[in-house]
């Protein structure tokens, strides 16, 4: 039961019972925007199809079409081998469609057994339900390893069993064909590799699972087949088996890309920044920052890993000069206050320090304003005082838009009509060309094209080889390896450890992401 | 203070605390759905004249009370039509219906009326009248109980004890109907119901609806039971008062009930009490009626713990992807 569903599909027989899902022509344009382009897909039941494109590439838009959020312009879609019609979620759901979004649709304050309950209850009252659902997730959990308590309250677990909870909703409606939508997103390795045991259970089991998703390791690890897409249009649908990284990503692309980062080894020199004892506790009265010291020198990334939300976002907001600490951080010798009250993202620009923050649209960018007054956000006084030069302005964004292969290179753009790769070039150029000793960069390809990926790699290496200390926040651990010279893993506002990228490898670094020290070994 | 006086004061903290009670949960249906309503104050008003304008022309304070309901109700339905369909502002609606019921009532009242925007008074079966629990009589002499059961217990408008009915009705049907379970969902995320394939809008629109039928008997009860016909402003911030009691009980019915018999009985100890002598030194009169009203700024300006609202509250729900 393994023959592929390759190559251009010249329209098979109708109502191939084998395929769990067909998709026929499908389009859907948003005004001038072509979003999904002729589109054929046949996911043969009982497998795993990955689905592996850029940001924009309308991966999710088919998705959406599929799960009754889109209706197509044109196109059928064949469930089991019948047309069927999907013109909202009810339809999805009762077509045998469960879907796990990228971002939860849970109620965080119900508990587990609500969630999965709502929307699909049996009758007016609520407590047979309620009974029938906790028996069938205890069936469940023995079948599929997918164990939570049904009555801990959502806020209350972790992402990785939210997530599971996402799963069960979808099982509980008795969805036969389970699409995931980025999943991995959010877990730590751990939690990844145990997601992935669930889903190849799920399949032998007879479900079939569709994985959306931009990280090819994953594609590689867990599907049975994927299809690529790339602008709009399916451009390939291969046996995994039958391909490799290399291949998915030039397929996406559409053109060579280089998957690793090509770096000489880090010469650092003098120590640029110290940071010791540092702690944050936020306006809810949580402890952040729960003393964390590291040093780095001129010449080498130090890269933090972690699953998000451990802390990486506050030390990012302490260096950065918009949130308030105790302890002591040093740059080039010289003191920088925490307290907030004689120090700012102003004083840390004039101390050298500049910063590409993690989320570019709230922090990085104005999204309204245009392309040359966000380049001078931060370093306005530059351009005169109360009256500024506007025209210098334009002159030195277009010349920065050149240099970073800003696309469209035009000052006069908003910055929300650029792509998030062509946004974070925007930030990137604005930080960089300033010449900062100190770079603090955070999840700096979130949202970001393959392509563009590898043009802010080599910025970032760049900017290291010239001397520079360069912090790196990602929780991409695939980023962390490339481009650190030295590795900090954090974890509940601690630094669990520091390993060196040639004598670590993913596994170690989990467990540390998770929270077990690794001290010892 | 006697007996008498304390069953006195309390009889009258449960007249006065119906109408915020009625209000509070309207707004708690709404609230719990998502949908923040500040035009309590202006559903309840046009209530209360419509009641006490049908009760006149009919001489019925039932057919009174249905059109104090559907006032209520068209109302609910624009800031529904405003708020769910139109994604607009929710207050801006909330503040829009207070100002239209304050206009409106006085400029249809004058028209109908020619009593300078009053009604005119209602008598007999016109209003609400008060009710005799079984035995009240034969029971009133037995000490304690007796003047508890007859005289504040029993002895009150079908409205009041319509009100207090409410409170475990909402109750059960916020946490034991499947209803109820999506109600709250929507209010906290509406993209879960949605992605459950149920119907944000349809949700809404009924919690909307819910709000503006007991919005409808709270306004009823002010012009036909409490009073007798309808006098301009005559919800004097009772709608208000009722979102503070709102926060106050945290979004809940039972809670709420608590909150609104506090206001009720500062409101009766502000009635009796016209000035009071605390060692010598005489409190106003108007610091003893500005009670509920400083009670109410009190909890809003956040000093009785932390309320955390519905998540989704005040969120037109836009599909996203």
């Amino acid at each position: 039961m393994t023959v592929a569903s390759s190559g251009p599909s010249h329209t098979p027989p109708p109502g191939d019972p084998g395929l769990a899902i067909e998709l026929r022509g499908i389009s859907k344009a948003f005004g001038p925007v072509q979003a999904n382009k002729d589109i054929d897909l046949a996911v043969r039941r009982g497998t795993i199809h990955g689905i592996i494109g850029e940001n924009g590439a309308g991966k999710s838009t088919l998705m959406s079409i599929l799960y009754g959020f889109y209706k197509a312009d044109r196109g059928t879609v064949l469930i089991g081998g019948r047309e069927t019609e999907i013109p909202d979620s009810q339809a999805a759901i009762d077509a045998g469609i469960g879907m796990v979004f990228q971002h939860f649709k849970l109620v965080e304050n119900f508990t587990v057994l609500e969630n999965v309950v709502l929307g699909a209850e049996d009758g007016a009252m609520l407590k047979p339900s309620l009974a029938k659902a906790r028996r069938l997730l205890t069936e469940l959990a023995h079948e599929y390893e997918l164990d939570v308590d049904p009555d801990a309250v959502i806020e209350d677990i972790g992402v990785g069993l939210q997530q599971r909870v996402e799963i069960l909703k979808a099982l509980y409606r008795e969805a036969d064909i389970l699409i995931l939508d980025e999943p991995t997103g959010v877990l730590t390795p751990a939690e990844a590799d145990h997601l992935f045991r669930i889903l190849k259970g799920l399949r032998d089991q007879g479900k079939t699972i569709i994985l959306i998703t931009h990280k090819l390791r994953e594609i590689m690890e867990i599907t049975d087949t994927v299809s690529v897409m790339r602008r709009g249009e399916m451009t390939a649908t291969v046996k995994t088996a039958e391909t490799s990284p290399e291949e998915l990503a030039e397929l996406m692309v559409g053109r060579k890309v280089l998957l690793r980062v090509d770096k000489a080894p880090a010469r650092p020199k003098d120590v640029i920044l110290e940071v010791r004892d540092l702690h944050v506790t936020d306006a809810q009265g949580v402890h952040r920052l729960k003393g964390v010291s590291f040093d780095i020198r001129a010449g080498e990334v130090l890269g933090i890993a972690g699953v998000a939300g451990n802390g990486q976002s506050e030390l990012l907001e302490v260096l950065g000069g918009y949130e308030k600490a105790t302890g002591r951080v040093r740059v080039k010798g010289h003191e920088i206050d925490l307290t907030g009250s004689a120090s700012d993202a102003q004083t840390r620009r004039a101390r050298g320090i500049a910063h590409v923050p993690e989320d570019r649209q709230r922090e990085g960018l104005i999204m309204d304003y245009r392309a040359w007054e966000n380049v001078a956000f931060g370093y306005q006084k530059d351009f005169g005082g109360t009256l500024m030069d506007h025209a210098a302005m334009k002159r030195d964004c277009a010349g920065k838009m050149e240099r970073f292969d800003v696309r469209p290179p035009d000052p006069t753009l908003a910055a929300k009509s650029f792509s998030g790769g062509n946004q974070q070039k925007i930030v990137l150029a604005r930080e960089i060309e300033r010449n900062p000793d100190l770079l603090l960069i955070g999840q700096p390809t979130r949202g970001v094209d393959i392509g563009a990926i590898e043009f802010i790699h080599q910025q970032i290496v760049a900017l290291r080889d010239q001397g520079k200390a360069i912090l790196l926040v990602s929780v991409e651990l695939d980023e962390i390896m490339a481009l650190s010279d030295r590795i900090a893993v954090m974890f509940d506002g601690r630094i669990m450890g520091e390993r060196l990228p040639s004598e670590t490898d993913q596994g170690e670094l989990g467990l540390l992401m998770a929270g077990m020290a690794g001290e010892a070994a | 203070m006697d007996l008498t006086t304390i069953i006195q004061i309390l009889d009258s903290s449960l007249r006065l605390a119906t109408p915020l009670l009625l209000a509070c949960l309207a707004g708690l249906f709404s609230e719990r759905a998502g949908i923040f309503d500040i035009g309590l104050e202006g559903k309840m008003l046009a209530a209360a004249f419509f009641s006490a304008g049908a009760a006149f022309a009919t001489g019925n304070a039932w057919i009174g009370l249905l059109a104090g309901i559907g006032a209520s109700m068209v109302l609910a339905a624009i800031h529904g039509v405003a708020s769910i369909t139109f994604r607009g502002n929710q207050l801006i609606s909330g503040v829009a219906i207070n100002f239209l019921a304050a206009g409106i009532t006085v400029v249809i009242g004058e028209a109908w009326f020619g009593l300078g925007g009053r009604t005119p008074a209602l008598a007999g079966d016109a209003r609400f009248g008060n009710i005799d629990l079984p035995f009240a009589r034969a029971l009133s002499d037995v000490p304690v109980l007796g003047p508890i059961y007859a005289d504040l217990i029993s002895g009150h408008s079908i409205l009041v004890y319509l009100a207090l009915a409410t409170v475990p009705v909402t109750w059960w049907v916020l946490f034991r109907t499947r209803f109820g379970l999506r109600l709250r969902a929507v209010g906290e995320n509406p993209a879960a119901v949605d992605t459950a394939g149920v119907s944000v809008v349809g949700l809404r629109y009924a919690a909307v609806m819910i709000c503006g039928l007991l919005c409808g008997i709270a306004g009823a009860h002010l012009a036909t039971a409490l009073g007798a016909g309808f006098v301009k402003d005559m919800s004097a911030g009772r709608g208000f008062i009722a979102l503070a009691a709102l926060i106050f009980a945290k979004w809940r019915p039972w809670y709420a009930l608590g909150a609104c018999l506090l206001f009720g009985l500062l409101e009766a100890l502000g009635n009796r009490y016209q000035n009071i002598d605390i060692g010598g030194f005489d409190v106003p009169t108007q610091f003893m009626q500005a009670l509920p009203y400083i009670l109410t700024v009190v909890i809003l300006a956040g000093f009785v713990g932390r309320a955390i609202p519905p998540r989704a509250g005040g969120e037109p729900y836009v599909k996203e992807r």
